[in-house]
């Protein structure tokens, strides 16, 4: 009697974990955690598992525990394709978030349009959302959407001579292609078009050579530490040429790079970097607030845009299973599609079946570098 | 036929049958990426063997025949539009030809100056990778390469593509073994002992070096070709410098002078970092602790040291058996 009892008993509870464990919602992860790209994947990985934490504690996603799989990738196109498959064959998550570098998505989409599960990119190249594929999604602003925002302002200040110094790695030539691409659909006209190397580090022939065709202003298209010697050379030689800078150097990290030489520069920048100056009433202020006081008080590390297009995918994906009431990686695919006017850190997303990246040009503000700090140029 | 002929074949047979029955061990896809990526990284070390092992020459330029022979099948097939076949047989000639052209004059040097010619060559091809973005794709990587295929059948699992992988891996050391015990393997030998010793025994030594620097570059092209086919996507991050270092890692791992050793060192040096990846943070620590404990207590590698375990095993079973 007495071990029936306790057999009915375990069986329950077995019953019962085995309900709870069905029910959590499996969510993987890759990103560059370590290698030549940890810049990126260590902020992303820090900013997933303390949405994880946040999410269970308020009771999950539609009711159901999130269970996070990360794997680092250590920056290498084949650690990444392993990892994937690791995330898709063995341990089936509904959904993957990342990689941190483009070339590492590139690799992957074919298995996840095979596997049809979703994947939300934290990388920005074209190549991943144009043209569409329906199961890859990505989050950070196109570099297409940066150019866009300094063309803006070039032509609001008259600029029609342009000059562009690029790095020869993956994000200067795509930003090369588009700068190229829009300044002539847009009238403008292309003097120099220069290039460097990620390890140069002395930009001075390059300059003197822009200087000798005298544009109106110079477009730098650069990751750290790169664009802030050219912003340290272009003052040594005393050039008074404007100088616009990328996304790509818009942390703190830029600034004390270049010193006294960032001084007056402009470039476009997600609003997190200027989260002050954000007003009260923009519907992106709450979540970009939230995030930074969170991530500030569990890491004490600043804030970078790379965590917060971790943040955005992670967000994503909430909205659409919660929104959906299903965990399919097929219906959050087609959910995902529907998000409209979901306002994240890097921007507000509106997905369709004919853009899976959501946000337009208006996902970033132009900044001006004054007195060692962002101010928004109005 | 001579006896360590027959074992090497023996040894062949049994990486054959194994190889064959993987895929129904294996419970899902993520293994048998690992494996083709094994068999593949195996294609290469056998051929470094030859050259670095046997030869005595080293080469730090082979993840370059690596990615020329990945970039020329994949620009041929991707984007002239060639069939697959064809493309892969160009990649793999082309590399040929451009070790033939590298080995020329470099062979001439020794040691750390050969060390230095093929390092050199190998940053050259993966600077011109990154560089000549309208025919790579430059530093964001090749998409859309077609996947491997068969007299005009897409083979579009990867079981299909693992058995077609691991029996080129065994042609590739069939091959190996006939070499090492023909007179050209005895050369080579002679050869790496003492340039001197060996043409005063009338072996054309500038010949033999470049034979077998030729065939480990084809060995690389091949891998190469299969690596871009299967993955369909390519970056010039795969083919650098450390890549070149790695396959060095995995033929001294494995022994240097053992063909077999050279595999396992393969399968272990890509198949070591996933079993880690439990443990997260440590990984790479780990990794590199268990390089360094295998290098000083394995001189002579996986290969040395699991033929003494063997011994040892056999002779503590034979002392079993007798007082039994």
């Amino acid at each position: 009697m007495n071990r029936g009892k306790s057999l009915f008993l375990v069986i329950v509870l077995l019953f019962f974990c085995a309900t709870a464990w069905a029910e959590t919602i499996k969510i993987g992860a890759v990103v560059s955690v370590t290698g030549a790209a940890s810049f990126l994947g260590e902020p992303q990985k820090n900013t997933l598992l303390q949405l994880q934490d946040l999410t269970n504690a308020k009771g999950g996603m539609d009711g159901r525990q999130v269970e996070l799989i990360i794997y680092d990738d250590e920056s290498d196109v084949n650690k990444c394709v392993m990892a994937a498959r690791k995330l898709l064959d063995q341990d089936q998550v509904a959904v993957v978030i990342g990689p941190s570098i483009s070339g590492n998505t590139l690799a992957i989409t074919r298995f996840f349009s095979s596997a049809q599960v979703p994947l939300i990119s934290c990388a920005a190249a074209e190549k991943i959302v144009f043209p569409v594929n329906p199961w890859i999604f990505n989050t950070p602003q196109l570099d297409r959407h940066a150019a866009l925002k300094i063309l803006q302002d070039a032509k609001v200040k008259g600029y029609t001579k342009l000059a562009i110094l690029t790095v020869s790695d993956g994000y200067g030539q795509a930003g090369r292609a588009v700068l190229k691409e829009l300044a002539k659909a847009q009238g403008f006209d292309l003097v120099a078009d220069e290039v460097y190397s990620p390890k140069d580090t002395d930009m001075t022939s390059q300059l003197t050579k822009i200087k000798g065709v005298s544009p109106e202003a110079i477009i730098c298209w650069g990751t750290n530490p790169g664009p802030a010697v050219v912003a340290r050379n272009r003052m040594q030689l005393g050039l008074t040429i404007p100088l616009y800078m990328s996304h790509g150097v818009a942390s703190d990290k830029f600034i004390e790079l270049a010193g006294e030489a960032a001084e007056g520069l402009v470039l476009p920048a997600g609003r997190l970097t200027a989260v002050d100056q954000v007003p009260d009433d923009h519907p992106q202020k709450t979540v970009i607030t939230d995030y930074v006081a969170n991530y500030s008080q569990k890491f004490n590390a600043p804030i970078s845009s790379f965590g917060g297009y971790a943040h955005d995918a992670f967000l994503l994906v909430h909205e659409a299973v919660t929104k959906g009431g299903s965990a399919n990686p097929e219906d959050i695919r087609d959910n995902l599609e529907k998000i409209s006017a979901l306002p994240g850190t890097s921007g507000i997303y509106s997905y369709s079946p004919d853009n899976h990246n959501g946000l337009d040009e208006d996902a970033f503000i132009m900044v001006i570098i004054e007195n060692g700090t962002w101010k928004v140029v109005p | 036929m001579s006896v360590s002929y027959r074992k090497d074949m023996f040894w062949l047979a049994g990486l054959f049958i194994v190889l064959m029955l993987t895929p129904t061990i294996l419970p899902n896809n993520y293994y048998l990426t690992i494996m083709i990526l094994g068999c593949l990284h195996a294609m290469i070390a056998v051929g470094l063997c030859l050259l670095v092992g046997h030869a005595g020459q080293i080469s730090l330029g082979h993840a370059g025949f690596y990615g020329l022979a990945a970039y020329t099948s994949a620009y041929l097939s991707t984007t002239w539009g060639l069939p697959v076949e064809l493309s892969m047989l160009a990649g793999v000639v082309l590399t040929v030809v451009v070790s033939i052209l590298v080995g020329m004059p470099s062979l001439k040097l020794k040691g750390h100056y050969l060390a230095m010619a093929t390092l050199g060559f190998g940053i050259i091809l993966s600077i011109l990778f990154t560089e000549t973005v309208d025919i790579t794709g430059g530093p964001s990587g090749f998409v859309g390469i077609p996947r491997l295929s068969l007299a005009g059948f897409e083979l579009h699992r990867d079981v299909d593509i693992f058995r077609v992988v691991a029996i080129l891996l065994c042609l590739l050391v069939w091959l190996c073994f006939n070499v090492l015990h023909s007179r050209m393997g005895r050369a080579l030998r002679a050869l790496h002992t003492s340039d001197q010793a060996a043409q005063a025994m009338g072996i054309d030594v500038a010949r033999h070096k470049l034979f077998v620097f030729v065939l480990s570059a084809g060995f690389a092209g091949l891998a190469g070709v299969l690596y871009a086919h299967y993955l369909t996507f390519i970056a010039p991050a795969s083919f650098g410098f450390m890549f070149s270092v790695e396959l060095m890692v995995m033929v001294v791992l494995g022994g240097m002078v053992s063909v077999p050793g050279a595999i396992i060192g393969a399968f272990f040096i890509t198949i070591l970092p996933e079993l880690l990846r439990a443990f997260e943070d440590i990984e790479i620590i780990l990794f590199g602790l268990i390089l360094v404990v295998c290098m000083i207590f394995l001189p002579d590698g996986l290969a040395g040291g699991s033929a003494r375990l063997w011994a040892w095993v056999k002779t503590k079973l034979a002392l079993g058996c007798s007082r039994g």
